[in-house]
């Protein structure tokens, strides 16, 4: 198991650096260098060459490239030239929240998904079952700002329960936790998209759980049923759910890009938007690189989790 | 190579599948199908087979009526409803629906209906175009990697972990901030990007394909490797690149549309149903529902139709496969 881990981990590595190089190679081709968000896009040649040769942007773009590599170890980002702060202190400051928000849309989908999809396995072909089905089918095609867009519409302008977005005196992770009714629509957006998702999952895992021999067996030796699905089906039928959230962390890095976007909340996705907009060349990767970590940290979990679950799983 | 007239025959062109075993008939020549297990139907094609499945699939079928109708909605609506989407009109900002403007317009001055088609071609013509892109190269990457083996496999595969690594709609952002605007660019960078998956699935089943006896004895009759590829592996790995095609289109479209609403979508006159959503939170707040939800509706009955179509086709491919 710990050599397994070390071996994933190696290969990690490599896969994080093979993204940094093609990240690196593909900004270098969209933008090859930041000046003009420095200087301006009116700077004079003299001004825009003096200023590469300064930070080094006029070096050939291997050497670029191993000297980015050099401050990758060393943690070091770079700077963030539009926010005039370093990459890592402006990820430090927003990461919270945006972890905040994913975290807690992820608890309450699993809340949802997990026991919906066991009882539409149970209550299969039922007309629940099937409008289950049809609303997650629906939730599933649908644009995340979209869904977005339809509870602000109703909860915030129709029912005005909830304010429509989150307003600009939120600004560190403690006030967001403290601000729920700001928070409130943007959580259950990105929790409802990964409802759709997962309860699919969900419901054919337990779909095939059910024809085991072994909720046979627990029929037969008289368990209530409530025990049946509790203690054996939802547990069993779970594990799937492990691999499922580990593969999903790319989708939810986008999912929270649009929702912060849209309800102008304060973190990594909107950092980013901010960027992309501005060029902002190290933040640019700097986030791209994080998503490609998030996604191998992500399936590395899942395989190591599953396997300290599920004893029948071997590493190999 | 030509293929024996007694085998397409019987209906399942060269691949005949483990489950089936050819023997020469003691009796005059003939030959007679022996399967080891289930039914073997020998007058009807694998195809026809999966079509009398997916034919069977109520909900299937109505998602790809409806496919139908948006489609002529899109490219054959605009004979019929004239309107002008070049020339901004500031007299008819954003006006409710009306018998002159069945949907309103928007802040331009556009036919919101008329616009709807527009964006719709583009949509549509994106999804197709993307999903070309992705399948052609992720059809011949994975076809080469898993006929080739060896280093060059493991090398490939490996660059697809890495590419894959990289969360899509991240770097299809970024590539488009330089490159969109045009219905070209867009489907490019979106199917430069989504040729992995299917790479993957085509690698996957040439492997188990390329063990088959029917390659084998291509291979021994003298074929080369590119016949062997593009006469033998791709036609037969064409179920699964079939399926995933919708599944791409689907994919393609929605991420045109986050495209849009970020604000990286197709640049005036064109545009698209995401472009056309970039101000809908300003529309929400006004209360201009005419510009929110028939253009959000519409994208979200294409997209689901695609996803229903797609669902269905696996379930029909599946059932060619098991019957043969």
């Amino acid at each position: 198991m710990i050599g397994y881990i070390i071996r994933r981990l190696l290969t990690a590595v490599i896969v994080v650096i093979g993204v940094a190089a093609i990240t690196f190679a593909m900004l270098h081709y969209v933008a090859p260098s930041p000046v003009y968000i420095v200087l301006g896009t009116k700077a004079t040649h003299r001004a825009i060459e003096v200023w590469n040769r300064q930070h080094g942007y006029d070096r050939p773009e291997i050497i670029q490239f191993l000297s980015y590599l050099n401050n990758l170890i060393h943690l070091n980002f770079g700077y963030a030239y539009k926010f005039s702060q370093s990459v890592s202190a402006l990820f430090k400051e927003n990461a919270g929240r945006s972890a905040y928000l994913s975290g807690t849309a992820l608890v309450l989908s699993l809340i949802i998904a997990l026991p919906l999809g066991v009882v539409q396995a149970v209550k299969r072909n039922s007309p629940g079952d099937y409008a289950a089905t049809a609303v997650n089918f629906t939730l599933y095609s649908m644009p995340s700002f979209f869904l977005g867009l339809i509870l602000i519409q109703v909860f915030a302008l129709d029912l005005g329960w909830f304010p429509p977005g989150v307003s600009d005196t939120v600004t560190s992770t403690f006030s967001a936790i403290t601000h729920v009714r700001q928070l409130f629509l943007p959580i259950i957006t990105l929790a409802l998209l990964n409802v759709a998702a997962f309860s699919r999952y969900m419901r054919s895992a337990a779909l095939d759980e059910l024809a085991q021999d072994y909720i046979r067996l627990a029929r037969a030796k008289g368990l209530s049923e409530r025990r049946v699905l509790v203690r054996h089906l939802l547990r069993n039928a779970s594990l799937s759910t492990i691999t499922l959230i580990g593969l999903s962390v790319p989708s939810l890095l986008a999912g929270n890009l649009l929702i912060e976007i849209l309800f102008n909340y304060p973190g990594l996705g909107l950092l980013f938007y901010n960027a992309l907009t501005n060029l902002d060349y190290n933040v640019m990767i700097a986030y791209t690189l994080l998503g490609a970590i998030l996604t191998v940290l992500g399936n590395l979990l899942a395989d190591i989790t599953i396997a300290a679950a599920d004893p029948r799983v071997r590493l190999g | 190579m030509a293929e024996p007239q007694d085998i397409s025959a019987v209906g399942f062109g060269e691949d005949l599948g483990q489950g089936v075993a050819l023997i020469p008939a003691p009796s005059g020549g003939l030959h007679q199908l022996v399967p080891d297990a289930g039914d073997v139907y020998a007058t009807s094609s694998g195809w026809r087979l999966a079509w009398r499945e997916y034919a069977s699939n109520k909900l299937a079928l109505i998602a790809l009526a409806l496919l139908i109708l948006v489609v002529l909605f899109c490219f054959v609506g605009p004979i019929f409803y004239h309107s002008n989407q070049t020339l901004s009109n500031p007299l008819d900002q954003t006006q409710p629906p009306s018998a002159a403007h069945l949907l309103g317009t928007d802040e331009n001055g556009f036919d919101e209906l008329g616009r709807l088609m527009l964006g719709g071609q583009s949509a549509l013509e994106i999804g197709a175009y993307a999903s070309l892109v992705a399948i052609v190269i992720g059809t011949l990457y994975g076809a080469i990697a898993g006929l080739v083996g060896g280093v060059l496999d493991a090398v490939l595969m490996r660059f697809v972990d890495v590419l894959l690594s990289i969360p899509f709609l991240i770097v299809v952002l970024v590539l488009a901030t330089k490159y969109s605007g045009t219905v070209l660019d867009i489907s490019l960078v979106l199917g430069i990007f989504s040729w992995l998956v299917p790479s993957r699935l085509v690698r996957g089943e040439v492997l188990t394909l390329r063990t088959r006896d029917f390659v084998i004895a291509a291979q021994t009759m003298g074929a080369n490797r590119r016949r062997v590829i593009f006469r033998h592996l791709i036609p037969n790995a064409m179920s699964v690149t079939i399926v995933n095609i919708t599944f791409l289109i689907a994919d393609s479209i929605l991420a045109l549309a986050l495209l849009g609403f970020i604000g990286f979508g197709l640049q005036f006159p064109n545009t698209s149903w995401g472009d056309m959503l970039g101000n809908a939170q300003t529309y929400v707040t006004n209360g201009e529902w005419w510009l929110v939800y028939p253009v959000g509706g519409l994208l979200v009955i294409v997209v689901l139709c695609f996803n229903i179509i797609g669902d269905a086709l696996r379930d029909a491919v599946d059932v060619r496969l098991r019957r043969r």
